[in-house]
């Protein structure tokens, strides 16, 4: 040990995306780029700045082509935007009036940036950050500054204030090994695409990151959500030996992909994905999976200025049965409020969300958007082996009503001459009363939500860095009732499923499989592991 | 660049907009790109707007900030001006294909 314990800097901040990564920090700047004079006429710089948007259109189709649905989506609208002469002019107009390229881009870029960001409209106004990304990979081009990742060393951590969808998608990830953020959030979409990505990611490390110098060992412990830099050679060393002990675990655990997870007694657990966002799926081997455990439907309803109609939401589902052919798909009804407000929806300034107006709580009292979804529900329903889940249930009532509606749902789409399926009716398990009393809710099948139910019964809120050493996934509490719920399963012929964190991470999916859990649902990149946990499992005696 | 056909020879359409998010990123690129394979000039304009506006440009519709349940009006001039206004309104109408796979 020769470091003292004051060259060490630990930021605390939250896991987005989990993993464990030692490398160089790469410092992921805000492009500042200072007036400088025309180099040449005014024609050479109008030249300038059209090779220079052809320069930046072919690097967004490129990127374009690699990646995915939800990337593609975003880099095809900035290529749009591009290609529109309307976008340029005013920067040639100013140009040819004797300024340089590069204030004649950015002048007419931020003057479209201010309208946008002044917009009354959320989905308005988060495309200003469109604009602010095609104004820099465009000024990065003019200047030859480092838009991307250009002078990124091999296995970098990337540092930064905050990310843009389309300068994440700029970085190439296989060459990175993490990504820490000053701000940020675990539900934004680029922790979502570093998810799909498999890529280790923190966020809300604020603004002590600025104290990372570029090219210094850092390391990313993404799981615990913090930074760490400034440890001496030993203990650096001994870091690298872990992660590359993890890698190879890693790469050994993904072999057991394509089989069904058993134990080591030849019981079968059921172990099926989490998904967030259907564009993930185009990553997803089926496969590998024994379906989908839960489809978090709130997905449909952020960034936009309306609620999703029955027509889009029908086709998603439509597409998630499509592409589990025959396995079953798990959907949550909308689970909005707690941490997931939606405007126009969910009520504002409730002095305590969590126990406030959220999950099928909200929807029975917004029973026009239930009704809404329940329908698109129905119509996908013939489509494959839908299940259709309703979030923080609390009394039977809730759940009756909530099968009246689905029923009558199902029964108006027959009507009306389509195909309709028998979806099987379930509910989360994550509020204590419903834990405790589980026999009196009758339901098909139960799924566990472990972070809201550890909350719950912890009274520890699942955010609070302060109280985070109570928010105990083995509080004896907390494993006596998914006890409980497992034995109940067992004995009625009902599945029991759990899908919080817990079915992620080794240690506590050995705790559910010790409780009698035998079907686990979890983030696709989560699910070698969680194959090789089970391959291990070895019972209590 | 004029957006604007001549009155005698114009023909228009209109079409009322479902699309749950309006004109926003997506529904505006494909507007565009399908207005652009056609050599006609095509003008679009909301219910409630003056002007005309081009509705080859992706900057100037995103900018007409259309929401759902407006009538949209479109207005083409060209050898090709009927099939035009045909795709066009059969775009909004289809909801811009959102619904399909």
């Amino acid at each position: 040990m020769t470091e003292t314990e004051d060259q060490i800097l630990r930021l605390k901040g939250k896991r987005a995306s989990g993993g464990l990564v030692v490398g160089p920090a790469h410092l992921l700047g805000d492009i500042i780029v200072r007036d400088q004079a025309p180099a040449g006429t005014s024609d050479d710089e109008v030249a300038k700045l059209r090779s220079a948007i052809a320069a930046a259109s072919e690097a967004l189709e490129t990127l374009a082509a690699t990646s995915g649905d939800m990337g593609g989506e975003i880099l095809g609208f900035q290529i749009a935007l591009l290609e529109d002469d309307a976008l340029i002019e005013p920067a040639i107009i100013e140009i040819e009036a004797g300024t340089s390229a590069v204030k004649g881009w950015r002048d007419a870029l931020d003057e479209q940036i201010a309208d946008y960001a002044a917009s009354d409209d959320d989905y308005f106004r988060a495309r200003a950050e469109d604009l602010t990304d095609l104004r820099d990979r465009v000024l990065a081009i003019l200047t030859g500054a480092d838009f991307g990742d250009g002078s990124m060393p091999d296995g970098a951590v990337v540092v930064g204030r905050e990310l843009t969808p389309s300068r994440f998608l700029t970085v190439d990830w296989h060459r990175a090994g993490g990504l820490a953020l000053a701000g940020g959030s675990p539900s934004s979409h680029v922790a979502m695409l570093a998810r799909a990505r498999g890529l280790a990611m923190a966020v809300g490390l604020g603004d002590g990151i600025s104290a990372l110098h570029a090219g210094e060992p850092v390391v990313l412990d993404a799981d615990a959500g913090q930074v760490v830099s400034g440890l001496g050679r030993d203990a650096l060393e001994q870091m690298h030996r872990d992660v590359a002990a993890r890698a190879r675990q890693a790469e050994e655990a993904k072999r057991l992909l394509p089989l069904p997870a058993t134990t080591p007694s030849g019981q079968r657990v059921i172990t099926t994905v989490n998904v967030d966002d259907p564009g993930v799926l185009s990553e997803i081997p089926v496969a590998h999976c024994d379906g989908i455990g839960l489809t978090r439907t709130e997905f449909l309803f952020h960034d936009r200025a309306n609620l999703p109609g029955e027509d889009e939401q029908a086709a998603v589902y439509r597409r998630l049965l499509d592409w589990a052919d025959g396995r079953p798909v798990t959907i949550r009804t909308l689970d909005a409020g707690g941490d997931k407000p939606i405007p126009g929806l969910t009520l504002d300034g409730e002095g305590n969300p969590f126990l406030g107006l959220r999950g099928l709580r909200l929807s029975l009292a917004r029973t026009d958007v239930f009704e809404v979804q329940l329908r698109a529900l129905a119509r996908a329903s013939a489509h494959g082996n839908l299940k259709i889940m309703f979030p923080m249930v609390t009394a039977p009532w809730e759940l009756d009503r909530a099968r009246e509606l689905t029923e009558a749902a199902l029964a108006a789409v027959a009507k009306d001459g389509a195909p309709v399926g028998k979806p099987a009716i379930g509910m989360m398990v994550e509020v204590p009363a419903a834990a405790i009393e589980i026999d009196r809710f009758d339901a098909d099948f139960f799924s566990i939500g472990s972070n809201d139910l550890i909350q719950y019964v912890t009274a520890s809120s699942r955010d609070s860095a302060e109280v985070s050493n109570l928010y105990d996934p083995l509080n004896p509490a907390v494993l006596r009732l998914i006890t409980r719920i497992a034995d109940h399963g067992l004995k009625t012929g009902r599945e029991v499923n759990v899908c919080g964190d817990m079915a992620a991470e080794a240690a506590t999916l050995t705790a559910l499989l010790d409780c009698g859990v035998r079907s686990v649902s979890m983030g696709y990149a989560a699910l070698a592991q969680a194959k090789a946990t089970i391959a291990d499992y070895v019972t209590e005696p | 660049m004029s957006v604007q056909p001549t009155e005698q020879e114009a023909i228009e359409r209109s079409v009322l907009l479902t699309h749950e998010v309006g004109l926003h990123a997506r529904p505006s690129v494909k507007l565009t790109k399908l207005a652009k394979r056609y050599t006609a000039v095509i003008a679009i304009k909301p219910d409630g707007r003056e002007d005309w506006t081009d509705a080859k440009s992706i900057v100037k519709v995103m900018a007409l900030k259309a929401k759902q349940g407006v009538t949209l009006h479109f207005k083409a001039e060209g050898s090709d001006a009927e099939s035009a206004l045909d795709a066009m309104v059969g775009l909004v109408e289809r909801n811009f294909d959102d619904d399909g796979d």
